[in-house]
């Protein structure tokens, strides 16, 4: 029988852990409003892409696997994307992620860009190339540019708000 | 509770990213093999966030629309002096639909006409903006015991905003004219010269297949017709426009861009017709 400190210390490391992904999913839901902002559903994606590299390389821990598997899944019921190619994609970008992570870890913030822009131009080219495959039809690439540049540019203000979590409310060594 | 050793537990958290990619990329296969899967989960999660949306909705349009006191007193004068203007202007245009109601219903009298059927409608909000890259779609709430409303015509109040393509039990997905699968049968001008009007994920949907010898005209009001058998005849669509030599377009009558309550048209045809040309 856990006593009753132990139960809120346990319940308090919980929801530090869930955080990354309960912060997705709620703005990913948000952003599906109408009439917030232009361009939303480029600005859904780009904002998950730029989420789930930032939490893959300093809180591994807090996103498993599973998770962004379903985090792509709502992602591709909420746009119209192909069922499962977001799942693909985000657990691809994770995938390439985690061996770069001791390094990236210790680079500056303009280095942990510059990854960054690596990978969302990396992640656009798939998407393109995947829905080319799966719809048979070449899609005009405009608007993957656009959400790719979004994501760029979203990354540092969204890293400052992300880092502040990281080392607060994010942080179960703190519970 | 059964704990495994830890270079075991080591070895299955490697396990995991591989096998969710695995089953991800199932998924997608499955998607690919079965559309209905997909439009399945997607009208179970729609139905499912429906009330949150709904009750999202209320305050965000409160706010678009400034319902504020302030900002309400500082527009007021401005407000009046704008209706009256077009309370003016909307008086001579009834006396000509008055007059215009009375000869058309002389002349249908003459020709023996017979009405097409009033259609069954209700207003929708529009509670989610769904669209993806390449996808424009709205989802709308709809009343518990709504009538089949697959293909039910989406209107605001100035023209054709698209179709509704799927629907649950309490919200419906709204495919707009805009939205790079929609193909809508239209007739151009006084004659009705019949086109296509293709949406290409801008603002403003394309006019392919009409008559080369007869090209539309720019300004030539473009209306729905009833090829195909999913829109009735006579909707107002936009007018067109060209954009380049050989390249007209439609500015649609509808504010696309910021479509806030719908009224949805149900025609009461034979929902079977149109399933080859549904989208999911």
């Amino acid at each position: 029988m856990m006593d009753a400190p132990e139960f809120w210390r346990g319940l308090d490391r919980t929801a530090r852990h869930a955080l990354p992904a309960a912060s997705i999913v709620a703005v990913t839901i948000l952003l599906a409003m109408p009439g917030l902002i232009p361009a939303q559903p480029a600005c859904r994606t780009a904002f998950v892409i730029a989420s789930v590299y930032f939490w893959s390389l300093y809180r591994p821990a807090s996103l498993p696997a599973p998770v962004v598997a379903l985090l792509g899944v709502l992602l591709d019921l909420l746009g119209a994307s192909p069922l499962g190619l977001w799942a693909v994609l985000l657990l691809l970008e994770q995938a390439a992620v985690a061996p770069m992570r001791r390094v990236l870890v210790r680079q500056s913030f303009l280095m942990v860009w510059l990854a960054f822009t690596g990978f969302a131009v990396a992640i656009s080219a798939l998407e393109w190339l995947a829905r080319a495959v799966l719809d048979l039809a070449l899609l005009p690439p405009g608007p993957i540019l656009a959400q790719g540049l979004i994501a760029i540019l979203l990354y540092p203000p969204l890293a400052v708000a992300l880092i502040r979590a990281h080392r607060s409310a994010a942080a179960p060594e703190q519970a | 509770m059964l704990r495994p050793s830890a270079p075991v537990r080591q070895a299955l958290a490697r396990l995991t990213l591989p096998v969710m990619l695995l089953i991800s990329l199932g998924l997608v296969l499955a998607g690919r093999a079965d559309r209905h899967l997909g439009a399945v989960l997607r009208t179970g999660l729609d139905d499912a966030l429906a009330p949150l949306y709904r009750a999202a909705a209320a305050p965000a349009s409160a706010v678009a629309q400034d319902r504020g006191a302030i900002g309400a007193w500082f527009r007021l004068h401005a407000d009046n002096l704008r209706l009256t203007r077009q309370n003016r202007e909307l008086r001579r245009w009834r006396a000509v639909a008055l007059a215009l109601a009375a000869q058309n219903e002389a002349l249908k009298s003459q020709l023996h006409f017979v009405p097409t059927p009033t259609p069954n409608f209700f207003s929708a909000r529009v509670i989610a903006d769904l669209g993806g890259l390449y996808a424009r779609s709205v989802l709308v709430t709809i009343p518990r015991n709504a009538w089949r409303i697959v293909n039910a015509i989406a209107m605001d109040g100035r023209g054709v905003v698209g179709r509704v393509v799927q629907a649950g039990s309490r919200s419906a997905r709204v495919l707009l004219i805009t939205d790079l699968n929609s193909r809508v049968p239209v007739a151009i001008g006084k004659h009705g010269e019949r086109a296509i009007m293709a949406g290409q994920n801008t603002a403003t949907p394309r006019l392919i297949y009409w008559a080369p010898g007869d090209p539309p005209r720019e300004g030539a009001i473009v209306l729905t017709s009833a090829d195909g058998g999913v829109f009735p005849y006579g909707l107002p669509v936009g007018i067109v426009h060209y954009r380049g030599r050989n390249d007209p377009v439609v500015l649609p009558f509808a504010g696309m861009a910021r479509l806030r309550i719908l009224r949805l048209f149900e025609y009461g045809h034979d929902p079977d017709s149109a399933v080859a040309s549904a989208r999911h």
